[in-house]
Parts: C-alpha cells; sequence; structure tokens
C-alpha cells in the first residue's frame, strides 16, 4: 500500500482530534508523533502517540501555531508527512507550503485550494461562476463601517457580518439595522486582526442577506487524485450557540431527497471547481421553508463533526485522507444508512454557555451498541482555558432517528463528568425538547430554548 | 462600594479602564478571554475605579478580584 510510504505520520494538533487520527495512523501501521504544549503534558493524546515533542508554553502562538516548531519536531523524529487536524494550522495555506517545501507530504489540499477558499470573498465568488447558489452580499472585501453601511443598504437587513478569513463562528453577528451593524462591523474587525492567524492589511470583513429560518446543511466531499470529487452525504448542524455548533446529525431531518441531491451535487461541482483533493466540507444554508440553499463556506479540512458521516457511510475519514495524500484513488462507497447524531461536550456551563476549564475529577464515557465517544481528556487531566472547549463529541448511531435519539438520551445519561462546568445537562434538555425531537428546527432553537429570542 | 471578581478561569486580554476612571453601570471594565471566547466584565454600579488588580496577559482564577468600584 502507497501509505506505507507516509509514516511516521506528526499530528499537528492536540485533544480529541490528536487522538483520533494518532487511532488510524497506528491501525495502518504507521508511527504516529505527537506534538504538545506544557498544558498538555497530561492529555491522553501525548501518551497514546509512539512518540511526543513537547514544542513550547501553553499559548497556541507559541506552540500549535509555530510552524518552524512544528516543523523542526518533525524533522527531529524523522516524520514524512504532518497531518494538520482541524483549527489551528489546519487552513493555513504557508504552513502548508512550509511543509511541500520542506520534503514532506502534506495531509489536506492543495495550499491554492486552501488560498481560494479560506477567503470567504473570494470562495463566495468563485461558486457563484461554478453555478453554485450564493446569498446577496459583497463581492470585494468590506474595509470601513461606511462601506458596510451601504452595502447593507442595498442588500436589506438583516445582514450577516462576518470576517474574510475568519472560522469557526468568531466574529461573525447579525445585524438588523444601521446601529447593529456598526457594533458588528467593530466586533469583525477586531476579531479579524486577533484570530486571522496571518496579518492583513486592514479588517475585511463580509456581508451576506441573513436567512431569519435557516438550516445549517453541510456536505462531505472526497476529491481523490484521479480527479474525482464524491459527495460523502450531509450533515445537518443547526443546533447552534454563538453561531458554533453543539450538535450535528446525518441525515438532515429537514430537506426532501429532491434537495439533498441538488444539494450534493452543487457540493461535488464546488469541488471540482478548485481541482479539491483530500476531505472537505461545503457548508450551506437551507431555507427550510422554501426548501432551496445557499453557499456558506467551504472548509479545507477535516471537520469537528466527521464521525457523523462515518457512522453512517462505514467509512474512516483519516485513512481516506491518508491514502489520498498517498497518491491513492481508493473505491469508495459513498452511499448511507441509518442516522447518526454527535453531541459536543464542551467545558462550559449549560445555561449561558460560558467557559467553565477546571481539573477533571471524575470521567466516566457510555458504552454501548451503536455509541462511538472521541474524548480529549480523561480523569485527572485539567482543562485550561488557552484553547477551545471541546472536551469529547458523544456519537449515537440508529437505524433510525428515533433509535438514534434514544441511544442518545442513555449515553448523555451514563455520560459523568465531574469538575469543570459542561454542557451534558443542556445535551439531556435538547433530548426532551420537542422542536428537536420532531426534527422541525432551526439555527435559532437554542436561542428559543434560553428565551433569548 | 462593589468589588468585581472573576467568574471563570481567564486570561486577561484587555484593560480598558484605569484607577481613577469614573465609570457607569454596565461600562466595560476588563476583557477577559477564556477558550477562545471574549468575556467582557462590565461594572455593576456607578462609581469610581478605586482599585485595578490586573493587567494585560496575566491568567486569573475564579474568584480572584478585578477592581473595585467606589
Amino acid at each position: 500500500m502507497l501509505t506505507e510510504t507516509l509514516g511516521p505520520v506528526l499530528i499537528a494538533n492536540r485533544g480529541e482530534i490528536a487522538r483520533r487520527i494518532i487511532r488510524t495512523v497506528k491501525r495502518l501501521g504507521l508511527r504516529a508523533i505527537a506534538v504538545h504544549s506544557e498544558a498538555d503534558g497530561d492529555l491522553p493524546f501525548v501518551r497514546e502517540a509512539d512518540e511526543a515533542v513537547l514544542i513550547g508554553p501553553a499559548s497556541p502562538a507559541q506552540s500549535y501555531l509555530d510552524v518552524g516548531k512544528v516543523l523542526e519536531a518533525a524533522r527531529a523524529t524523522g516524520a514524512r508527512a504532518i497531518h494538520p487536524g482541524y483549527g489551528f494550522l489546519a487552513e493555513n495555506s504557508a504552513f502548508a507550503r512550509a511543509v511541500i517545501d520542506a520534503g514532506l507530504v502534506w495531509i489536506g489540499p492543495a495550499p491554492e485550494a486552501i488560498d481560494k477558499m479560506g477567503d470567504k470573498i473570494n470562495a463566495r465568488n468563485l461558486m457563484e461562476s461554478a453555478g453554485v447558489p450564493v446569498a446577496a452580499g459583497t463581492r470585494e472585501p468590506v474595509t470601513d463601517l461606511s462601506l458596510a453601511l451601504k452595502a447593507a443598504e442595498s442588500i436589506g437587513y438583516p445582514v450577516m457580518v462576518k470576517t474574510a478569513g475568519g472560522g469557526g463562528g468568531i466574529g461573525m453577528s447579525v445585524a438588523h439595522d444601521d446601529e447593529g451593524l456598526a457594533k458588528a462591523f467593530e466586533q469583525a474587525a477586531r476579531a479579524a486582526a486577533r484570530f486571522a492567524g496571518d496579518a492583513l492589511d486592514g479588517p475585511a470583513v463580509l456581508l451576506e442577506r441573513y436567512i431569519e429560518r435557516a438550516r445549517h446543511v453541510e456536505v462531505q466531499i472526497l476529491g481523490l487524485p484521479d480527479g474525482r470529487v464524491l459527495a460523502l452525504g450531509e450533515r445537518d448542524c443547526s443546533v447552534q450557540r454563538r453561531h458554533q455548533k453543539v450538535v450535528e446529525e446525518s441525515p438532515s431531518p429537514g430537506i426532501t431527497p429532491e434537495l439533498r441531491e441538488r444539494m450534493l451535487a452543487a457540493a461535488a461541482r464546488a469541488g471540482e471547481a478548485v481541482g479539491y483533493l483530500g476531505a472537505g466540507t461545503v457548508e450551506c444554508l437551507v431555507d427550510a421553508d422554501a426548501q432551496d440553499f445557499v453557499f456558506l463556506e467551504m472548509n479545507t479540512r477535516l471537520q469537528v463533526e466527521h464521525p457523523v458521516t462515518e457512522l453512517v457511510t462505514g467509512l474512516d475519514l483519516v485513512e481516506l485522507q491518508l491514502r489520498v495524500a498517498a497518491g491513492e484513488s481508493p473505491e469508495v462507497r459513498a452511499a448511507t444508512s441509518g442516522h447518526a447524531i454527535e453531541f459536543r461536550v464542551y467545558a462550559e456551563d449549560p445555561k449561558r454557555f460560558f467557559p467553565g476549564p477546571g481539573t477533571i475529577t471524575t470521567w466516566e464515557e457510555p458504552e454501548g451498541e451503536g455509541v462511538r465517544v472521541d474524548s480529549g481528556y480523561a480523569a485527572g487531566n485539567t482543562v485550561t482555558p488557552f484553547y477551545d472547549p471541546l472536551m469529547a463529541k458523544l456519537c449515537v448511531y440508529g437505524e433510525t432517528r428515533a433509535e438514534a435519539l434514544e441511544r442518545g438520551r442513555k449515553a448523555v445519561d451514563a455520560f459523568v463528568v465531574e469538575g469543570p462546568k459542561n454542557n451534558l445537562p443542556f445535551c439531556a434538555e435538547l433530548l426532551d425538547n420537542a422542536e428537536f425531537v420532531t426534527g422541525d428546527y432551526d439555527t435559532g432553537l437554542i436561542a428559543r430554548m434560553r428565551g433569548l429570542r | 462600594m462593589a468589588e468585581v471578581r472573576a467568574e471563570m478561569v481567564a486570561n486577561v486580554w484587555k484593560v480598558v479602564v484605569s484607577e481613577g476612571d469614573t465609570v457607569s453601570d454596565g461600562d466595560t471594565l476588563v476583557i477577559l478571554e477564556s477558550m477562545k471566547m471574549e468575556i467582557p466584565v462590565m461594572a455593576e454600579d456607578d462609581g469610581v475605579v478605586a482599585q485595578l488588580k490586573v493587567a494585560e496577559g496575566d491568567v486569573i482564577q475564579e474568584g480572584d478580584l478585578i477592581a473595585v468600584i467606589e
């Protein structure tokens, strides 16, 4: 197998995703190298790797985001390939280029594809020309408030304001009027400066028409070296707080088979338009009432919620990423069956969703048929304030959605986490919520549950 | 006199006010950052910032004193 040429594989990430990637790397008979900060030395991913390298202090800028230190660790350990996971350097094309220039295999799409899709304005324009529907919005970076006000006037309120280079919901907010826009613009500009990873000449902000009763549905794609781009089903990610996902499921309970077919075809077209290689995700907004969709953005990496797709397809997406990176074009069965739901177990209070780091005194994961837990922590570990609050992903599978929900209830009850604040009580509440249970929900669900709207 | 304390472990990202500043109920005193989230800490009274106990870059624990408003 060509993948033999990849090892050892260095995983430039932490927590649950590093652990999950290590599992597949080792199953394929390759050595797995972890890198970690001073804050993470005790975490399971460090222990489970064949070799681990301390690359710096807790601050991400001095460890997981430090390209020089990651490459030095690769050189010192003889790694031949680098898997970036998600977040951190995963969508940093300069890092991808540096990896390739160092003579290593980059487990991800070509740096050019990352560049084309990483800028949300560019991506939006590119998708439009590839025949993928997009929302009314700005086609050039909006660099100051007066331009934003002018754009909002022509698009019409409400508008979604976001940073061209951002991700993960950071810096995104909805504006309903000029006053709200001033606030939203300032917030986006600040986020652009702080989290964009690379320096920008000025804030590049994007405005788009905001759909009030929208579902967030995304399509998993896989680009193969032989030029084919496969669509591996969709994930519904409409359960969100602060524009960040909390629960994902597949198939989406909110789209018709006809709409699903159109979305999968458009996603494959989107991938073909950039010559996409490997695993990627095409995110769309679905107008639930009109059963229509628009392109939102493309994530050029493995997604947090990829296990949902793995459960309904039976595929190992990390294995497919490795095989594609090694130049293989495997035969992949794109069909799905059954129903999967993922609950993100966050270290946050279950009412207001504010961060609640702390030391874990008890950690008991549920087990059983149709239950999968991808976790980054164990009892005795400390969840620190330096990284995102994701502690684990609780995934359940059933033949039907009803069976998945029932397994979800039992698994949430059986998951015991003591120490940090955690949102398991919220997950239990959600599983009893009529909107969620019927499947007829949208991105406003959590706000309604909390009486915020 | 009102003490403003941290609700969680966090990094002090930005200090907005200085000792001696006059503030109103709802004004942002400092902005904390924890788990990639910005958390503004606000005055809950009108008054003067008598003490400011944190500096940018500090890591503070739940319950730590941030400021005293008089």
